[in-house]
């Protein structure tokens, strides 16, 4: 068997540890909030989940991916997390939760708001 | 109504009849004949009276099958137009069981009442159940069918979004009462939660309470939704204002052009909100049936298929009204 050129191997692990640093921001981020939301500005359906947020009595972290200084490496961060679509996408108490599909699934049984009380990012 | 239908000539011979023969036996008339004339004359007017009876409730019944042929016309052409729209042809060939074929309104249409006809034969099926106090085991054997055909629609309704969202937005797949309770292309849970509360009794304290949240968190989502397709709107709005102004510079045009392209993005996210508001419709009937027992989930089934059965009959007579 023809072993791999030298330089692929290369890009292959730069990419794997580039990946991972991004999702280290993205887990950083998420690690500093009771709960926190990535948007983009012109996202509806990003309105949507916030308003449902704050409608629970949360005060989610909101960060816009297309504002934000650091918004193309959140996103490509949230992307290697497999998010998608890559916004909106909500973690609480640290644990990705998901994106509007799973809010609203989560919200319906009662799961979202005891993960919202589990993490501190409401009170009753 | 005036009964001056030309079947009534049959009375006019009964009397011409009776005045011929009343002229013809009155040539040789005696006293003896009158009486059985006038028993033949009331016989014969008891026969005109049925005979006008019965042409009353054949032309009732033709101007009934009229009536509905009329709203099969305006319906086929209504959907003929919308086919010729979209350049789809039908093919005689039947086939269309699994895809949605054409990929358009009338196709989706085509499926929903076939959908609806196989729904409504369940529906039947568990109310036999119901009524011939079938045991828990048979009953959830039929209430775990008419479920699973509810997620049958809601995936037809998914590709039907992908292909034309502005069709299932419109609600012109469903009939015009059920049109008036449109939200985002559907019902809204959680007014079919506050319908079905007193049906449901009785209940217990933690039945109630927890279909009282499962009813206060679908209006909160359906709310949330609302917010962000409103922000749609505005956003939507925003941009096509945006590209008005003095016309005829070529930087104009490239700004209308990158405005459109905008707009063009902005519409595309309206499939997910249909899908969004499908998905709370789907979560919120599995966590009431999560609630419920299994007697419980056939009652409501049963009485959600009522309701939406009054409201398609509300339509049929809305479009059968007379109009002056």
């Amino acid at each position: 068997m023809d072993k791999p050129p030298l330089n692929n191997i290369v890009s292959r692990i730069k990419h794997t540890s580039i990946k991972g640093e991004l999702m280290e921001i993205v887990r950083e981020v998420a690690r500093k909030n009771a709960a926190v939301i990535f948007t983009k500005s012109w996202c509806c359906m990003c309105h949507s989940m916030k308003a449902l947020l704050y409608e629970l009595g949360a005060s989610p972290a909101v960060y816009e991916l297309d504002q934000h200084v650091n918004g193309t490496q959140m996103e490509w961060g949230l992307r290697a997390l497999g998010c998608c679509p890559v916004v909106p996408v909500v973690f609480i108490g640290g644990t990705l939760v998901g994106s509007a599909e799973d809010i609203i699934s989560l919200h319906v049984d009662g799961s979202l708001k005891h993960m919202l009380i589990n993490a501190k990012a409401i009170w009753l | 109504m005036e009964d001056a239908s030309p079947r009534t000539d049959s009375s006019t011979d009964a009397d011409t009849e009776d005045k011929m023969s009343n002229q013809l036996q009155g040539i040789g008339a005696s006293d003896g004949s009158d009486k059985s004339r006038d028993q033949k004359t009331l016989r014969r007017l008891a026969q005109n009276r049925e005979a006008a009876r019965k042409s009353r409730l054949r032309k009732k019944a033709y101007v009934q099958q009229l009536e509905s042929s009329r709203m099969k016309l305006t319906q086929l052409e209504q959907e003929l137009q919308r086919a010729r729209q979209q350049g789809i042809f039908i093919s005689s060939s039947g086939d269309q069981s699994q895809s949605i074929g054409g990929n358009g309104a009338l196709a989706f249409d085509v499926e929903y009442a076939r959908w609806l006809e196989e729904h409504n034969k369940r529906i039947n099926e568990l109310r036999g159940a119901v009524n011939s106090h079938a045991g828990d085991g048979e009953l959830r054997i039929i209430v775990d069918g008419v479920v699973s055909q509810h997620d049958d629609i809601f995936r037809i309704k998914g590709d039907a979004a992908k292909a034309d969202v502005f069709h299932i937005l419109s609600g012109m797949w469903k009939t015009p009462a059920e049109r008036c309770f449109l939200w985002l292309g559907g019902f809204r849970s959680s007014e079919l939660l506050k319908l079905l509360i007193n049906q449901l009794e009785p209940l217990t304290e933690q039945q109630l309470l927890a279909i009282n949240n499962l009813q206060q968190s679908s209006q909160q989502a359906e709310d949330a939704l609302s917010q962000g397709m409103e922000a749609l709107q505005q956003s939507l709005a925003e941009t096509l204002a945006g590209s008005l102004g003095p016309t005829g510079s070529s930087g104009n045009v490239a700004n209308y052009m990158g405005q459109m392209a905008m707009a063009m993005g902005k519409l595309g996210t309206l499939e997910g909100f249909i899908r969004q508001a499908d998905n709370l419709r789907q979560q919120t009937l599995q966590q009431m049936h999560r609630i419920l027992t299994t007697r419980q989930s056939a009652r409501a089934l049963l009485a959600i298929s009522d309701y939406f059965s009054r409201l398609r009959a509300l339509s049929s007579l809305w479009l059968a009204r007379p109009r002056e």
